[in-house]
């Protein structure tokens, strides 16, 4: 983790001519940046510790089994797999949604008022508990022509729990994030930028094309990372609307596609479950759940920072 | 200077309501002091050649409104090709307003709208469609503003999507190659055409735009103050190869900079306020303006 302190030029001693305030001022980011380091240090630090007390590899491949006793438990496979399904599904629906909605709001936003909607509607979502979002896609999922997305009861009955149902709310909390970071990269490139593509006979779908979206490659990024860490902590939703069964649970036989129409849980679901608030009276397991989930969380914006430096690279 | 050598220049928009303020016609052998009372040492790089080129636009009583607030004002000026025109005066005078509503770059402003008329060969920029006419009637701004991207995507960008076809790197390679040459960097970029665009120095990137403005083969080039964000090097650079550029097309060159348009311009169109207050060769201009603030400004009055 880097200190996001001010850097003292050339890593000379605070000069004995400066003022008194702009010493306490230097001081000041100074212990800031140490703070938030310790912060986030003692926080991995202490999930590593406890975490590589209990976590093996046996516990990443067996599927979790129901049982009294803790040693009897079995592994997370199953909610390893639902947290990364959960994250790639969710990202895949809010990515385009919020791209979209962000490019359309800086380089049209016409109508106005329009414009002013969608863009407090988006706020709306951001501000939304993820527990509403969840018991509204209840509601949504459990509709009969939505019963394709879920298991449908004898009785015709539509449970509207899934990894389908789960992604979709999972976007809703991705998509503010991404569409604040690829708004902002947007604003933040200037005009006469867009005015040298515009000069050069091209038109406006041209220059989001291949000069606006290349050029806020990052924010989107930023925005996606966030987006991610978001939907892998998240448990409302899990918990409402993929069921939080242990393992995966499929309906119908088409390989991916029953899984995606079924249930499971993710890490942050069996966390809950195992830690001493739960049913599954697991702790271990919980801490090694939680490392595992923390690992993924910084593998992802570590993966997305790499492909995204990468890309820029080439440009 | 006598009248009757030249013809009168087209417009003088000082007449209608600034008349006292017009110098009177000196006298030869009293040229005002001459270049000197422009306090411009710096010789001019090529003297001013008074061919009529061919008129390639022309804007007729053109004002250009930013909502209900007129930025330039009936505004009568010939664009020729063979020629550098360029267009002095204080900030806020209308100089750029002019020059982005050539090529209908205004419209990207929602409040903006102009009365009147331009033409591009005899033809109304309005009867033409916006993104052909911008291909015609090419640009290159303030701010060097490469594209984040390669060398080679830079200027083939510009050709690239034009054709029905996507053409390949291969196909496109002369034409890159041509209009990086025109812009005078192909000698310090064709190691490495992959090398990207931004990294090149603020001077290299100005002749990248140059060349990315170029490779569409416009029949007339606007450049926005192009050299205020460069060194001096990177100026002379880019003003030996507008001299080179005139020879092909017509060049309307806005700045601030007087010493830069006393060595490059052919024509001089001053204005003050939205009006062009005067227009005619570089050396009448500079040497013996007839208006009063054409003298005061070019002398230092005031700007």
């Amino acid at each position: 983790m880097e200190a996001a302190t001010a850097r003292v030029p050339a890593a000379r001693p605070l000069e004995s001519g400066w003022r008194r305030s702009d010493r306490l001022f230097v001081g000041l980011c100074w212990a800031t940046g140490i703070l938030l380091c310790l912060i986030a240090g003692s926080l991995v630090l202490y999930m590593l510790f406890r975490g590589l007390q209990y976590v093996s590899v046996d516990l990443l491949t067996t599927h979790p089994v129901s049982d009294l006793d803790q040693s009897k438990t079995g592994g997370f496979l199953d909610p390893l797999i639902g947290t990364v399904i959960l994250a790639v599904m969710g990202t895949l629906i809010a990515l385009p949604l919020g791209v979209g909605a962000a490019v359309w709001l800086t380089e049209y936003g016409r109508p106005a008022w329009l414009a002013r909607s969608v863009e407090s509607g988006i706020e709306m979502v951001a501000g939304t508990p993820s527990i509403v979002l969840a018991i509204f896609g209840l509601l949504l999922f459990s509709q009969q022509f939505l019963s394709f997305l879920s298991f449908t009861a004898s009785g015709n009955a539509v449970f509207g729990r899934s990894f389908f149902a789960a992604g979709a709310m999972m976007s809703l909390i991705a998509l503010p994030l991404i569409f604040g970071a690829t708004r902002a990269a947007l604003q933040a490139i200037p005009s006469h930028v867009r005015e040298a593509s515009y000069a050069l006979g091209k038109t406006k779908a041209a220059t989001i094309r291949r000069v606006l979206l290349p050029m806020s490659r990052e924010g989107m990024a930023t925005g996606t990372a966030l987006g991610m860490g978001r939907i892998a902590g998240d448990t409302a939703i899990v918990v409402i609307l993929l069921g939080a069964t242990l393992r995966l649970q499929g309906v119908g036989d088409e390989p991916v596609l029953s899984t995606l129409r079924g249930t499971g849980s993710t890490l942050t679901s069996y966390v809950y479950n195992n830690s001493p608030a739960g049913e599954g009276n697991a702790p271990d397991k919980a801490y090694a759940a939680a490392f595992v989930l923390l690992m993924v969380v910084i593998a992802l914006n570590f993966g997305i920072d790499l492909f995204t430096s990468r890309r820029a690279r080439r440009a | 200077m006598s009248s009757a050598a030249t013809p009168p220049p087209p417009v003088r928009r000082i007449q209608v309501d600034a008349d006292p303020t017009v110098v009177a016609p000196s006298t030869p052998g009293t040229t005002n002091g001459g270049h000197s009372n422009v306090g411009l040492a710096a010789p001019r790089r090529r003297p001013h050649r008074a061919t009529d080129g061919l008129e390639r636009m022309r804007a007729e009583e053109l004002t250009v409104y930013y909502a209900d607030k007129p930025a330039v004002k009936g505004v009568t000026l010939p664009v020729r090709s063979g020629e550098v025109l360029s267009l002095i005066g204080p900030s806020g005078c209308g100089k750029t307003t002019l020059l982005r509503t050539l090529n209908r770059l205004t419209e990207l402003t929602a409040t903006a709208s102009f009365e009147g008329r331009i033409t591009l060969d005899g033809e109304d920029v309005l009867a033409q469609e916006v993104t052909s006419l911008r291909r015609r009637v090419s640009m290159v701004f303030q701010q060097p503003n490469p594209f984040p991207m390669s060398v080679f995507d830079n200027v083939a960008y510009a050709l690239r999507e034009q054709a029905s076809r996507r053409p390949g790197r291969d196909q496109l390679r002369p034409q890159v190659e041509e209009a990086l040459r025109r812009a005078g960097l192909w000698d310090e970029v064709a190691d490495d055409l992959s090398h990207p665009a931004l990294r090149l120095s603020g001077g290299q990137q100005q002749r990248l735009c140059i060349a990315r403005a170029l490779a569409v083969r416009p029949e007339v080039l606007l450049l926005d103050e192009p050299c205020s964000a460069l060194d001096p090097r990177s100026t002379a650079t880019i003003e030996e190869l507008i001299l080179k550029l005139r020879d092909e097309l017509a060049v309307v060159i806005v700045t601030h900079n007087l010493q830069q348009a006393y060595r490059i311009a052919d024509f001089v169109g001053f204005m003050y306020l939205g009006e062009l207050v005067e227009y005619g060769p570089a050396d009448q201009v500079f040497g013996d303006p007839r208006a009063k603030r054409t003298k005061d400004y070019i002398s230092g009055g005031f700007g």
